[in-house]
């Protein structure tokens, strides 16, 4: 692929873009892709869905009745406990695997479950993570296993967890629905379904990464394969293991609000799910603390048990020194089921004492709501009309007495086209000719906005930069999943997943780079970032939401500042690390060169750094796509709206249709990324 | 100077290790370069056309034996097919075609199952960057053979307590690799190989990845170790002059092919090619060359003259000589063979540094 071929695919893909808008009033069909050529896909998902439910049904509801057990059972004894129990005992769990600093905060964070009265459904949802995990962990490893093992189950394999991961809960949240019935067993299905994937990858990830020699060695000492694996295999890759199993809760865990919605009883996430759908600000807020709360405390502790394996065991050791935290636990739990019985209190914590501060915290927010109406309102509608609208409908119908304060005279149009060319006219002329193309692609899309773009022109664009990444299998991969979006007939909602999450992404990332730049050079401003980005990745989607419903209302603003808010992460992440993770030998080699500060970071610290930060675009756009979905909620109207659409009409077709959409367009933009990275790791020798 | 290559190589007693035409062909089908078990062609020419065929000739007829209480050096760079060459022995790779001979039983013939019992009780490996399991204290790392065979608790403590002292690790029993030091980890990986009192010992480039000081105090360890074992030993590395060092015998390595097999002497005094000439560039001849084989033959009689050993080096001699302007007698097997002198030293040196300065 040369690159004077791609250049002149480029502009004649500009100058038929123009030539097709020229005609757009008289051909239709080019501006949107036809109704009837689209096929009823919608028709024979719902009619295959109904026979599998009719044949294999009684089997699945079976499976769903025995996975009831060891439910009910890990929620009988987790309400059989006295608070006070199981508080202590996380406590003691987090000072024997990390120290104090962790043992305060495990203390405070599940006392403020007690005090704010969730309790209940609090252990109600830490037992549908404590059954979920488990299961999932089990299935992960051994299919993470057979991966390892066998080549051709790995092919099968690898995908099927790209797609679980891809296609947004929300699709399969009605399938199992339908095959399982309802109630707190298919949350806990989902649930596991959701939190297998990262397993099975650190599972196979550690077996693969374990180094040769000391395989070889294993084998020198004359293990059977049946000690080469535990012994040898399992032990070594077990760090990996236990990562995977962290991240395992974590994605459990952000189930728990998504589960509710289609088993949800009494459980945390029930609480957060109603209080948001009835806009109840502050009631939502405390649930979803509980939650983000939670997911701390577990990740923290297990995070822990992870790395910090100490060596400080022995053969000497005795058996009281050795045990001593378990000694510990078991003791503390005899004599706090004896204290239970003789002061209730610790048993339940009495509801006279519970503090709820919703109402104050609504009168609180009421007031700044309308104290700072008109700041709110002036960010919400400045963000609207000079920066969402012209991307999604373009300048022509953005610009208006009424948005920009005057109309868009018929000199003003041909003033910004001459001006777009002359600009692109003179990079052409000074041979930056990618610039060109890209000054040249973005005039179009600023005056007449992605939805006024002919479809072709839209698919074009990505089919050549996909040949750009990955060469032609890319292109002919992204030219399939495109027709498939549109003969499904979901372009237009995927148009508008497009444009949201691409302006989020671009955002996100333009800040987050920023940020993780700053950061690489400044300690206390990356000290200052990283707890704020723990927080955001640990904390679950819906509760990231909250805040942002309660200043600015239902919207696609909400919406884009919501996804932001969690796509930021990986971007400021990699580029942090990327940045400081650049040769040091080239650094002083520059120095020694005399480069300046700002020559450092732009000629040699990104260059060197830009595999790192592709690779963290590609994270950023995988954060923002799972994030699109869940923003369904404050009414976008893109696939995420049609496959919420699909699960409360029990319509498995139109849900699954979006659902995979949204799935199609995130493999491609992952593919895409990942190959740029790829191209940008060989140019500079780290493949 | 012959003599001790007879010694060595094929004395009376069956050798410990007989290898006899080994190949590993890495590609489609290796089997098909060998029909009727048998390579169709001659060495050079087959591997020739195995490279002309996209596949890799890593290592293309090699024949060597180990007499049993010998050090065989293997030496070759990178890429050389000499690492290949000791993981056919136990068989970590599959050899494509050839003949291992342990004790005289054939290796290739025995079951996946026999061959876990010759590495459980035969044969012990040291690694380069010492392979050692992250996860288990020096102490258990170095019990790890031994409890793989569920050896007894008692005989596992005798043996691990014996290896870690032989080694020098007493008091880091406790310690996990990732806090010790690269030559300690290394004594951890010697130890784990030598906790089954294995009859071969093999070694991989056990000191390559060691700085020069630590590998130079390794090296000498290995030999104040070895003179005390007497195990029969292939050992793998890259640098000519470590050969040289350790070696009884040794052999070089090119591209998968044997270039020359003999001892160091051998090899510095007739070089087979240019490419083992270049290797003898830098060594040092005074320290290689040992009295006897520096001898005046026109000096005259020995009668009356100072003695002094045939294998001691012509660094050592120099000082002696000098105090000795006559002449010393060479003594070897308890009786007088030759005479050097001042003059016979400067002549082999010379000659030896003008085959450096114009290799044949």
């Amino acid at each position: 692929m040369s690159g004077d071929r791609t250049h002149w695919a480029w502009f004649a893909l500009i100058g038929l873009t123009l030539v097709a808008l020229g005609f757009r009033d008289r051909l239709g069909w080019l501006m949107e892709f036809p109704e009837a050529w689209e096929w009823p896909m919608t028709e024979w998902l719902n009619t295959g869905m109904d026979w599998v439910v009719e044949t294999a049904g009684p089997a699945f509801r079976a499976f769903s009745d025995v996975m009831d057990y060891p439910m009910s059972w890990v929620r009988g004894l987790l309400h059989w406990m006295p608070w006070a129990l199981t508080v202590g005992l996380l406590v003691i769990a987090s000072f024997a695997v990390s120290g104090w600093k962790l043992a305060v905060f495990t203390f405070l964070a599940m006392f403020y479950m007690v005090v704010i009265g969730y309790w209940y459904e609090s252990m109600n949802s830490l037992a549908l993570v404590m059954v979920s995990v488990p299961l999932a962990v089990a299935i992960g490893f051994c299919v993470g296993t057979w991966a390892f093992y066998s080549d051709r189950a790995e092919r099968v394999i690898t995908p099927t967890m790209d797609t679980l991961q891809t296609i947004p809960v929300f699709a399969y949240l009605l399938p199992i629905l339908l095959l399982f019935g309802f109630g707190p067993v298919v949350g806990l299905i989902a649930s596991v379904l959701y939190a297998v994937p990262p397993m099975v990858r650190n599972t196979t990830l550690g077996l693969v990464r374990i180094d040769e020699e000391v395989i070889e060695a294993g084998m020198m000492a004359g293990a059977t394969a049946g000690q080469m694996f535990w012994r040898v295999r399992v032990p070594s890759a077990l760090r990996q293991i236990l990562l995977g199993v962290n991240q395992t809760m974590l994605a459990a865990f952000s189930m728990i609000i998504i589960a509710s919605i289609i088993g949800g009883t009494s459980d945390i996430g029930w609480e957060v799910l109603t209080h948001i759908r009835k806009a109840n600000v502050a009631e939502a807020i405390l649930a979803g603390v509980v939650i983000a709360l939670m997911a701390m405390v577990m990740d923290r502790i297990t995070a822990r048990a992870a790395m910090g394996r100490s060596p400080d065991g022995g053969e000497d050791e005795s058996f009281v020194t050795r045990y001593r935290y378990w000694i510990v636990a078991a003791v503390f739990a005899a004599v706090m089921l004896v204290l239970a019985r003789v002061f209730p209190v610790l048993q339940d914590y009495p509801r006279a004492w519970e503090v709820y501060p919703a109402d104050a915290m609504n009168d609180a927010f009421n007031w700044l709501l309308v104290e700072y109406a008109g700041a709110i309102k002036a960010i919400k509608t400045t963000a609207l009309f000079y920066l969402m609208l012209p991307v999604k409908m373009g300048l022509e119908q953005t610009i208006s007495p009424f948005s920009w304060g005057f109309e868009f005279t018929q000199p003003m149009k041909i003033g910004y086209a001459v001006a777009m060319a002359a600009l692109a006219g003179w990079l052409l002329l000074r041979r930056r000719v990618r610039g060109a193309i890209g000054v040249a692609l973005l005039a179009i899309l600023l005056y007449f906005g992605i939805t006024g773009l002919p479809w072709l022109s839209i698919a074009g664009v990505m089919v050549l930069l996909a040949w750009q990444a990955g060469g032609r299998r890319l292109a002919v991969g992204t030219s399939v999943g495109l027709a498939f979006l549109m003969l499904a007939g979901v372009w237009p909602e995927a148009t508008i997943s497009f444009y949201l999450c691409g302006l989020a992404v671009a955002l996100s990332f333009l800040i987050g780079t920023t940020l993780g730049v700053i950061a690489s050079e400044n300690d206390a401003v990356s000290a200052f970032l990283r707890p704020i980005s723990d927080t955001l990745q640990t904390m679950p989607l819906f509760v990231i939401l909250i805040p942002f419903v309660m200043f600015f209302k239902l919207g696609d603003f909400t919406a884009l500042l919501a996804i932001m808010a969690y796509a930021i992460v990986p971007a400021i992440r990699y580029a942090e690390h990327g940045l400081r993770g650049v040769n040091a030998e080239v650094i002083e080699a520059a120095s020694a060169c005399g480069a300046t500060r700002w020559q450092m970071l732009w000629r040699v610290r990104l260059p060197l750094a830009l595999p790192q930060l592709l690779l963290g675009l590609n994270q950023t756009i995988m954060f923002g796509v799972a994030m699109l979905v869940i923003t369904a909620l404050v009414g976008t109207s893109d696939l995420g709206q049609e496959i919420y659409i699909g699960l409360n009409n029990g319509d498995f077709g139109v849900g699954m249709i979006a659902g995979i959409g949204m799935a199609t367009l995130a493999m491609i933009a992952d593919r895409m990324t990942r190959g740029y990275s790829r191209k940008g790791q060989k140019a500079l020798g780290q493949g | 100077m012959n003599d001790r290559a007879q010694d060595d190589g094929s004395g009376g007693d069956q050798p410990r290790l007989s290898c006899r035409h080994i190949w590993k062909v890495y590609g489609k089908k290796p089997e098909q370069y060998f029909p009727d078990g048998a390579p169709a062609v001659e060495t050079p020419a087959l591997a020739e056309r195995i490279r002309e065929d996209g596949a890799i000739p890593a290592a293309a007829d090699v024949s060597f034996d180990v007499a049993v209480g010998e050090i065989f050096v293997i030496m070759g760079l990178s890429g050389s097919g000499k690492s290949t060459v000791v993981r056919c022995l136990s068989r970590l790779v599959e050899p494509t075609h050839g003949e291992i001979l342990l004790d005289g039983e054939d290796l290739r013939a025995k079951s996946d199952k026999q061959m876990i019992e010759v590495r459980r009780h035969q044969i012990g490996m040291v690694f380069q960057n010492f392979g050692l399991m992250p996860h288990l204290s020096v102490w258990e790392n170095v019990a790890f053979p031994l409890s793989l065979q569920g050896a007894a608790q008692d005989h596992t403590r005798e043996r691990v307590g014996k290896v870690i002292e032989l080694v020098g690790l007493e008091g880091r029993e406790k310690s996990y690799p990732h806090q010790l030091s690269g030559g300690q980890q290394q004594r951890v990986g010697i130890a784990r190989s030598l906790a089954v009192d294995p009859d071969l010992w093999l070694l991989d480039e056990p000191f390559s990845a060691l700085d020069p000081l630590i590998r130079r105090q390794m090296q000498d360890e290995f030999l104040r170790i070895q003179n005390d074992l007497h195990k029969s030993i292939v050992f793998i590395t890259h640098d000519f002059l470590e050969a040289l060092r350790v070696a009884d015998r040794m052999m070089i390595m090119r591209g998968g092919r044997v270039v020359q097999t003999g001892t160091p002497a051998q090899l510095i005094t007739n070089p087979a090619d240019d490419y083992v000439a270049e290797f003898t560039n830098d060594v040092p001849m005074v320290r290689v060359l040992r009295a006897y084989e520096v001898t005046d033959p026109e000096a005259g009689s020995a009668e009356g003259r100072e003695r002094v050993a045939g294998d001691v080096s012509v660094e050592a001699l120099l000082p002696m000589l000098s105090a000795h302007p006559e002449g010393l007698a060479v003594e070897q097997g308890g009786t007088v063979t030759a005479v050097v002198t001042a003059q016979s030293v400067v002549r082999a040196l010379a000659r030896l540094s003008e085959q450096e300065e114009a290799p044949a």
